[in-house]
């Protein structure tokens, strides 16, 4: 029996709070504005639990798959049929509770964060539209619906970086996260056009279906349409060639950084292919692919982070570098332990923006960790849920990415001979990881305020300027406290649901758990890898106290003597410079030039200079004719009833 | 020869000759009254052309077309004939090309 669901609700009803307002709000107070901002995501997040108690294993009241069809046929064209249908199965579940939960959360830190604001009820105008596109974009059962989704969080996220729009360089950032966005994007529809071609459809039942009636279909096509889809996902996910809009991101507010850029939108990529893994199980060159994309930006990305001192900015490359993780969980075709390094980096990622967040707050608009220092007194609250963040990001047990982190380093490890290279970038990474965290650890909470030893050089956000009047770093208030604390919760318990469990949940949806307890030696295994982690992140969290623990120069004396090596890092190897080099500027200069001269000079201006000239003899011919002499006129009529008859006659004799 | 053996080409050709008559006095002549004149000759011979058809096909429309033009024309007349004394009046001229004044 299946009991509906509504899953139409989930997303219409952040949409219903983004219509009242974005059409209303800058005439709705305050108050009204964040209850309303608040309510239709709750809403929405009860829609999400109730059919999650319903679909929960055991219960039994739904089948999973569950399909609805919300609005009956969208494009019918030849063979072509496209439907509007929302499909719900366990994988949709776990980010349809992560999105609007997490989502939720961030809301309430919003109205404490944002409180201060220009365009408040913008702000929670796009965030509620975020919402709205991020769940179409995984309740979707077909692509096409998942594109809608897919631009539509694009959108949301070119809105929210670009919020302060009146700072050119939040504007420029908004620009490039769109624009670096519409390139994978064409990987996406790529993808599609061959899926239609080859399949014929774009629902993922029916593409499943087809799969599976041809088992020995491997490579070929099938290669194609994933490496195009993994264009898409490189491009929304911030990896490697892609990444570069998600470090620029930041310019938004830190709240939108945490949903957007850390969460939900970016694992949108993760989501795609474990959503689409029955093409990418057969191409074993695509998902080799994959791999390397994701360890490469795994460890390239903590590399940068290393030496950034803007707090949001380690965080940025620090979620690149983990998103990373996600990537080299599904190249190793461990779909379920990358969505569950998905759900439990959702927790800890959110939380570690959110905390950074409420040290910005209490700063009023400070950003620069050199400028940080001694706030555990200050902020306790946010020093002990950033603490959980820290543990949990950098792998400790009982925390939850040491969970999700060594399921995935496990898969890597058990793939053949290209996974030992994997497990051990992936290590690396970690240990890297490790350190940076516990460097903005450090920097940020330990030792002296260096509040003024720094000052002078402006480097700040734009975060509330009614607080730069505070010299006094302050606590939070409490609706900003709330979600911190319980995003430190699910940090620490997040992954105390094991891989085993969470696997076997999500099996249905994304194929099989590599299950370490049924490979001979497995277990054992498992917990040597699993030492090995927490090993390597104890070692990253010891190279940060040596250098950050305490008030000395190893830092700086090590950055010295290795000037390229620092350099390279701090100029984050010059890829920006590079792309703006290679692609961008090319492209401007074309534009400006052979654009601008072929076709505005020549083809375009030349065409009307044509059409004016050839319009301009033709009224100095025929305005002879007009001469206001009404006799003139009259002779023409007459001469013309003349010809008629002339003609007539004609007809009449000649033609007979 | 009697009245009805006259064929209705003659008096056709006769309409035709009358109109063009008309039209080229309309073209032609500088004087108001000479162009009102010309006007009412092309009437005329198309009353000519109407009476004949209606004579030659049996049929009575034509002679109610006659009717009617005539009395069109005799309404015109007298608002064309005001008109033109009026402007006499105004301009002590009747030279159709120096009346221009609504002309840009």
């Amino acid at each position: 029996m299946n009991i509906p669901l509504y899953l139409w609700l989930i997303p219409v009803l952040p949409f219903a709070g983004f219509l009242i307002n974005g059409l209303l709000g800058s005439r709705l107070p305050k108050a009204l504005v964040s209850t309303v901002a608040l309510a239709f995501p709750l809403a929405s997040f009860a829609v999400v639990l109730r059919a999650a108690s319903l679909a929960w294993p055991g219960s039994s009241s739904i089948a999973l798959p569950y399909v609805e069809n919300f609005a009956g046929s969208w494009i019918n064209a030849g063979p072509l049929h496209i439907d509007f249908t929302f499909a719900l199965d366990q994988l949709t579940l776990v980010m349809l509770l992560v999105i609007t939960g997490v989502g939720f959360l961030i809301h309430i830190y919003s109205v404490g964060y944002m409180a201060h604001e220009e365009g408040y009820w913008r702000y929670f105008a796009y965030l509620n539209l975020f919402l709205f596109f991020m769940t179409v974009l995984v309740l979707a059962e077909n692509y096409l619906l998942m594109f809608v989704g897919w631009e539509g969080v694009g959108l949301a996220s070119y809105l929210l970086i670009g919020f302060y729009f009146d700072k050119k360089s939040a504007a420029d950032a908004g620009r490039k996260a769109f624009v670096v966005n519409r390139i994978g994007d064409v990987g996406f529809l790529l993808g599609m056009f061959l899926l239609l071609s080859n399949f014929g459809s774009l629902s993922f039942g029916k593409v499943g279906g087809i799969l599976a009636l041809h088992p020995t279909e491997q490579g070929g096509i099938l290669t194609a349409i994933a490496l195009c889809l993994v264009l898409g996902a490189c491009g929304k996910s911030a990896q490697i060639p892609l990444y570069v809009w998600l470090p620029d991101a930041m310019e938004g507010p830190t709240p939108v950084s945490a949903l957007i850029h850390a969460a939900t939108m970016v694992t949108a990529g993760v989501y795609m292919i474990a959503r689409t893994h029955g093409i990418f199980d057969r191409s074993p060159f695509a998902l080799a692919v994959v791999a390397i994309i994701g360890a490469a930006t795994a460890l390239f990305a903590a590399t940068i982070g290393l030496v950034q001192t803007d707090i949001k900015r380690v965080l940025a490359y620090s979620t690149i570098s983990q998103l990373g993780y996600m990537f080299l969980g599904c190249g190793v075709a461990a779909y379920s332990a990358a969505v569950f390094h998905l759900m439990t980096h959702a927790f800890f990622k959110a939380l570690l923006f959110l905390a950074a967040g409420s040290v910005i707050h209490g700063l009023g608009g400070e950003q620069n960790l050199l400028r940080m220092g001694g706030l555990r007194k200050k902020l306790p609250v946010t020093f002990w849920t950033m603490t959980a963040g820290v543990f949990a990001i950098a792998g400790f047990f009982p925390f939850a990415g040491f969970f999700s982190k060594d399921a995935i380093l496990y898969d890597a490890f058990e793939h053949g001979t290209i996974g030992k290279a994997l497990y051990f970038v992936g290590l690396v990474t970690a240990l890297l990881t490790s350190f940076y965290m516990f460097r903005l650890w450090y920097l940020a909470f330990f030792g002296e305020s260096r509040a003024e030893a720094h000052a002078g050089a402006d480097q700040g956000s734009s975060h509330s300027t009614l607080h730069t009047s505070h010299s006094e770093p302050h606590e939070s208030p409490w609706s900003m406290l709330t979600p911190l604390v319980i995003l430190a919760l699910l940090s620490i318990a997040g992954g105390w649901i094991g891989i085993e469990r969470f696997g076997n949940f999500l099996a249905p949806a994304v194929g099989p758990v590599i299950d370490p307890v049924l490979e001979p030696g497995g277990k054992s295994l498992e917990i040597a890898l699993g030492g090995v982690a927490v090993a390597v992140a104890l070692l990253g969290w010891f190279i940060a106290h040596l250098f950050y623990g305490s008030k000395n120069k190893r830092a700086e004396n090590l950055a010295a003597s290795l000037p390229a090596v620092h350099n390279a890092l701090v100029k984050k190897y010059g890829i920006d410079e590079l792309y703006h080099a290679a692609i961008v500027q090319p492209l401007t200069l074309g534009a400006r030039y052979f654009l601008g001269w072929i076709g505005e000079g020549v083809i375009i201006r030349g065409s009307a200079w044509l059409l004016a000239g050839i319009a301009t003899l033709l009224g100095e011919f025929l305005r002879r004719w007009q001469s206001g002499n009404l006799r003139s006129y009259s002779a023409w009529l007459a001469a013309g009833a003349a010809a008629l008859l002339i003609f007539a006659a004609y007809l009449t004799w000649m033609v007979r | 020869m009697p009245f009805d053996q006259v064929p209705s080409s003659w008096y056709l050709i006769l309409s035709a000759a009358l109109f063009t008559l008309g039209v080229v006095g309309f073209l032609i002549k500088r004087t108001l009254i000479t162009v009102f004149m010309s006007i009412e000759l092309m009437l005329n011979a198309v009353n000519l052309s109407f009476v004949t058809f209606a004579h030659e096909w049996h049929a009575v429309k034509g002679q109610i077309f006659v009717f009617f033009v005539m009395m069109v024309a005799a309404a015109e007349a007298a608002v064309g004939l005001a008109i033109i004394i009026a402007i006499f009046r105004a301009r002590a001229t009747l030279n159709v090309d120096q009346i221009d004044l609504m002309k840009l």
